[in-house]
């Protein structure tokens, strides 16, 4: 063999290699949930902070010495939809993925992807946390974990000053009625302090359009009738009309809106349980925020999430089980220990650990106590289509147009009738 | 793999096989003739896999109705490309990417040559100053992009508090298209400009220093000197740095994403960007047929700014050292006054032959 032979045989040594190490490298992610001796790995994936410790994953591996929990956590909900969306018809995915409410229209467009709960649970859950994730064929396909039932968070010290009641259960009895009833007081409080009652048009809307049964699309045939719907336009009007006078015109999350809340720009706002942690980490040294056991026009949720099971996973079956382990009203109640995560099953809503508890910050109030009704008054569960958040969210920015001074109520109504027609 | 690098010698060496020697000749041969393919290869190879496949399967699935999570689509043809450019929104993102290319592009170049040419000066503690003006650079962009976003706040922002406590209006950072682009382009400048003061800076120090000697010995000042002297030899370099901050300006994206919260482009898309637009497409949407077309559509205004940049680039160029072929209307001045010397000598029919 000569020198030029030589090398090129070398080469070709060299190419295969490299080949066997690209290829070995593959293969390595995928045989590491082999099952010798009956021992598996489960992984379990959430975002944010679901409650679910070491300690309390631990309890489950005490219980089942062949399994061995890993969890992962994303740092946001929307880290963890763009990776469900990329995985979920290939590998790679955990076996059991959490999702959150405002994704899960896009999730139930593939619910057969996903191993559906079995029959023998459905009633462990709040019925509207059940019908929200069940599909067409009955399958639920979705654990429900946490739930934001809704009530209404005051500055008991701005209500004092416009001559208002600061008393917790006085406020209830004030607020209690419809819409009209919560904006008539609004005008009030902004009739005698010249400043603004609550935080958004776009916030508030969103709590009115939630108690629409369809807002936007046919359950049945899933044709858009956002447009022609009165229910939609009333809810504008109505939401529109006050906010001329009463809203902070603070965009939520907005870094404004942030600041707001500690300023005192609003003496209200729309309040799921998870809000609370929200408003006292941006307002640390205001000592007025406390919260009311009502909500107008009856119940309201924001949020939520679920824990699913991914059929393409190695492991369903003990994944299934792992997750009605982790979503047990006991794991909820702990987890609603650890982070505040207000749990959707029926037996948790009245377990006493939860009734019992309070929050300093809140003026001391029962927010266990407070949730637990909020949650029972919650009576329907809005059917959200396909395309219910791209019109929902050209919906806030119309409304922001409106609040923003760029554009009147009706020539901002007729760019969101023509955005959502061109959507398709 | 060997088959497709065998290809294009292999036709050509086949009919010399037979005047073949040796065992070795034939090897040494194809060694010849392969090694430098192969050599280079490794680039292509990768380039393929990485840069000419994804950009191909882009273009088919911008074909298509596309679903991701169950990698099916069904041909549609260019309905997602007429879909896109029939939409107001498609034409506000043209815009508003433009406005803030402008906007941070402009003011940014010439901010960069004036700090360069002072950097160039004798100054104490050259290198601390000259690294300061790169901090920026090396800082993340999304936390840029936060820190600035948090300052442009409309109501509780530092700069509008700053304007009110002069007894000014506030600026409507958010609502007005323009002040919103201008916010942006401030984000954008803070990051990019310390690069190019380097880069401008790096073409300064070239520049012979006999040339501002022989100036100031005629009486030139500091100004005459910065743009007879300074300013024309930095012209290939300040066109490089155009076509750069071309490219980038045009896909901006971290900086008008992270400026509200939503990062939707706002209320009324204000600073909705083509890049941003694809994203709200692709990532918010999941309609990658769409956001695919997007992407090409972007890729081919990339393409057309980048041919209008080298024309422009082909006629502001004069480099000092003459390498350049002569243009036309050169070579037709020159020629004229060939043949205007030559008829003076012999006013003959073969007078240009002669002459050269």
């Amino acid at each position: 063999m000569n020198k030029s032979a030589f090398r090129k045989s070398a080469g070709t040594v060299a190419l295969v290699s490299a080949a066997a190490l690209v290829l070995a490298g593959c293969a390595s992610d995928g045989g590491e949930a082999g099952s010798g001796n009956g021992k598996i790995t489960l992984t379990v994936a959430t975002f944010n902070d679901f409650g679910y410790t070491d300690a309390l994953l631990k309890e489950y591996s005490d219980a089942h010495p062949n399994v061995t929990v890993v969890h992962n956590r994303a740092a946001t909900s929307n880290d963890a939809r763009a990776n469900y969306f990329q995985k979920l018809g290939k590998s790679g995915l955990a076996d059991i993925e959490a999702i959150e409410v405002d994704w899960l229209p896009e999730v139930m467009k593939y619910s057969d992807m996903l191993a559906p709960v079995p029959e023998k649970l459905h009633d462990r859950w709040l019925d509207w946390k059940v019908n929200a994730a069940t599909d067409s064929d009955k399958n639920l396909i979705g654990y429900g974990t946490d739930i934001g039932p809704e009530a209404i968070c005051y500055r008991g010290d701005l209500f004092a000053e416009a001559g208002l009641p600061t008393d917790r259960a006085e406020v209830t009895a004030l607020l209690t009625g419809g819409w009209d009833k919560y904006f008539e007081v609004g005008n009030e409080y902004t009739t005698k302090t010249g400043k603004p009652f609550f935080d958004s048009a776009g916030g508030t809307y969103q709590g009115m359009i939630n108690q629409v049964e369809a807002a936007y699309e046919n359950p049945k045939t899933g044709d858009v009738t956002a447009t022609e719907n009165p229910d939609v336009r009333k809810i504008y009007d109505e939401v529109l009309a006050a906010s001329k006078t009463q809203s902070a015109k603070l965009g939520q999350w907005s870094d404004d809106w942030n600041a707001g809340l500690a300023d005192g720009a609003f003496a209200t706002m729309l309040c799921p349980g998870w809000m609370l942690g929200v408003i006292e980490g941006n307002a640390k040294n205001v000592t007025g925020w406390d919260i009311a056991n009502v909500f107008p026009g009856g119940g309201g949720n924001w949020g939520g999430s679920y824990l699913t099971v991914p059929a393409k996973g190695k492991n369903v079956e003990a994944a299934q089980e792992l997750a009605d382990w982790l979503t047990a009203p006991e794991q909820q109640i702990k987890a609603f220990s650890n982070s505040g995560n207000f749990p959707s099953q029926n037996e948790a809503l009245t377990n006493a650990t939860l009734l019992e508890a309070t929050n300093e910050y809140f003026n001391n109030a029962p927010i266990g106590s407070i949730f637990s009704e909020r949650a029972q008054a919650v009576t329907l569960s809005p059917f959200k289509g396909e395309k219910y958040f791209q019109i929902n969210d050209a919906m806030q920015k119309a409304l922001t147009r409106v609040e923003e001074g760029t554009q009147d109520a009706d020539t901002s109504w007729k760019q969101w009738v023509s955005e959502v027609k061109a959507i398709k | 793999m060997s088959s497709s690098t065998t290809a294009p010698g292999g036709a050509r060496s086949r009919p010399r096989a037979a005047r073949r020697v040796g065992f070795g000749g034939g090897l040494s041969r194809w060694d010849l003739k392969l090694s430098p393919y192969l050599y280079i290869s490794p680039f292509f190879i990768l380039f393929a896999v990485v840069g000419l496949f994804p950009i191909a399967f882009t273009a088919v699935i911008s074909f298509m109705e596309w679903d991701l999570v169950r990698g099916t689509g069904e041909f549609i043809g260019f309905e997602q490309y007429a879909y896109v450019l029939g939409q107001p929104k498609f034409w506000l993102a043209l815009r508003n990417t433009f406005s803030i290319f402008l906007l941070s592009s402009v003011p940014q170049l010439i901010v960069a040559v004036f700090i360069a040419s002072l950097l160039d000066k004798n100054i104490r503690a050259k290198t601390f100053w000259r690294m300061g003006v790169l901090v920026p650079y090396v800082m993340a962009p999304v936390a840029v992009a936060l820190i600035f976003s948090n300052m442009f706040g409309d109501r509780y922002g530092i700069i509008n508090t700053l304007i009110q406590t002069i007894g000014l209006e506030p600026i409507p950072w958010h609502s007005n298209a323009f002040f919103s682009h201008v916010a942006i382009a401030t984000m954008v400048n803070f990051r990019w400009t310390g690069y190019n003061i380097l880069i401008l800076l790096a073409a300064m120090q070239a520049v012979s220093r006999d040339y501002y000697e022989a100036a100031t010995v005629d009486g030139a000042g500091p100004i005459r000197q910065f743009f007879s002297i300074t300013l024309p030899s930095l012209k290939p370099t300040l066109i490089f740095v155009i076509i750069t901050s071309t490219i980038g300006g045009l896909q901006i994206f971290d900086e008008p994403r992270m400026y509200d919260r939503p990062g939707t482009g706002g209320p009324n898309s204000q600073w909705l960007t083509i890049s941003l637009y694809l994203y709200n497409t692709g990532w918010g949407e999941w309609n990658f047929g769409r956001a695919a077309a997007l992407a090409w559509i972007l890729f081919i205004i990339i393409l057309l700014i980048g041919v209008i940049n080298l024309f422009v680039t082909r006629n502001l160029v004069r480099d000092e050292g003459g390498h350049r072929p002569p243009t036309r209307r050169e070579r037709r001045i020159a020629a004229r006054d060939r043949a205007a010397v030559s008829a003076a000598v012999a006013p003959s029919s073969n007078s240009q032959e002669v002459s050269r």
